[in-house]
């Protein structure tokens, strides 16, 4: 067997902070119907990273374990993030009790600057972003299609940046695509995870056509009718823009150009003059 | 001695001295919870030698599903 080929169905590995990531679907594990449906829908994304977060625990509940418990025995890397949180001294504190909570020093960092929208605070990011890399932390910065925001924040150390696609839990798909191409075309070799907004597996599929490294969603696929056969359409969709983007798109054009040969068409010079 | 705390929001009267006695008391297991004290981090190896005051905000959080 040759196996000098590329294999087209195993398209070259993502790194994040030096950790080879086998799926480009970063799925979120809130709003499924269940625990079990959650559990299964990660499966069916065959997704190796999943996102969580930390909050309030209460005296008569004490669950908190029992989901980590569950999340576990899916086998994946968990990145916690810091939902919620409006100051960089809120988000720097969670990220901390995350850290000691999970196990890992991966955060995607949220600092959230407006309730309706959920618009990053990128003065606020970057502040946080800076004081939890110098405290250890891998930050996966939830940020804007902004290229001077991102430029900083990998001066400020973030390896790997999280533009929006729209608003989270919208499902508009890429709101700003000329911008989110712009921030790829300025940073060809950071990875860029595209997270929030996405709503369509086709959504999915244009991030990726677009060579973004990954997408990030949650809502998508916890609110369809059927979590676990839509995680499965994130999952061919995302597969299918890779490698749509590794094998080369064809330029768009204005105007119309025949796919089937001009020379020897038949009748050519009979038509009515 | 007792001490008016808030945790987690709601006002609190407790005896505990420390932030570990603190979390004893509310039943949590000591590696299911990570807490805060008056908005900063206080790592679980450091509970013991925190001392509560009047007034204190304490938050005492646990893993949960996010997006």
């Amino acid at each position: 067997m040759n196996t000098a080929l590329p294999n087209p169905t195993m398209p070259p590995s993502l790194s994040l902070y030096g950790v080879s990531v086998s799926s480009r679907l970063l799925l979120g594990t809130a709003l499924y119907p269940s625990p079990k449906v959650m559990a299964e829908s990660v499966k069916a994304a065959g997704a190796s990273i999943v996102t969580v977060s930390v909050r309030r625990e209460s005296a008569r509940a004490n669950s908190g374990m029992g989901f980590f418990e569950l999340v576990r025995s899916l086998n994946v890397r968990v990145m916690p993030n810091t939902a919620g949180c409006r100051t960089p001294r809120e988000a720097i504190a969670t990220a901390h009790m995350a850290r000691e909570l999970f196990g890992t020093d991966w955060v995607k960092l949220e600092v959230i600057g407006n309730d309706d929208t959920l618009q990053p605070d990128l003065f606020g990011l970057l502040e946080a972003a800076r004081a939890l890399i110098g405290d250890g932390f891998k930050v996966f910065p939830y940020t804007t299609e902004d290229l001077i925001a991102a430029e900083r924040l990998r001066d400020a150390g973030c390896e790997v940046l999280m533009p929006w696609a729209a608003p989270i839990g919208t499902g508009r798909g890429l709101a700003n695509p000329y911008a989110l191409r712009s921030l790829r075309t300025y940073f060809p070799d950071t990875p860029l995870i595209v997270d929030a907004g996405i709503g369509a597996p086709s959504h999915a599929a244009a991030a990726m056509e677009m060579g973004f490294d990954a997408v990030l969603l949650n809502t998508a696929v916890a609110r369809a009718a059927d979590p676990v056969r839509m995680a499965s359409a994130f999952a061919a969709a995302i597969a299918a823009g890779r490698t749509a983007f590794e094998a080369g798109l064809m330029e768009m054009r204005d105007t119309a150009a025949p796919s089937t040969p001009v020379a020897g068409t038949p009748f050519f010079g009979l038509d009515p003059s | 001695m007792q001490l008016k705390v808030f945790v987690n929001g709601e006002a609190t009267v407790t005896s505990a001295a420390t932030l570990a006695e603190l979390v004893a008391q509310f039943g949590f297991a000591e590696t299911g919870v990570a807490t805060a004290l008056n908005g900063d981090f206080v790592p679980r190896g450091a509970r013991q030698s925190t001392p509560l005051a009047g007034d204190d905000k304490v938050e005492i959080v646990s893993p949960r599903q996010g997006g």
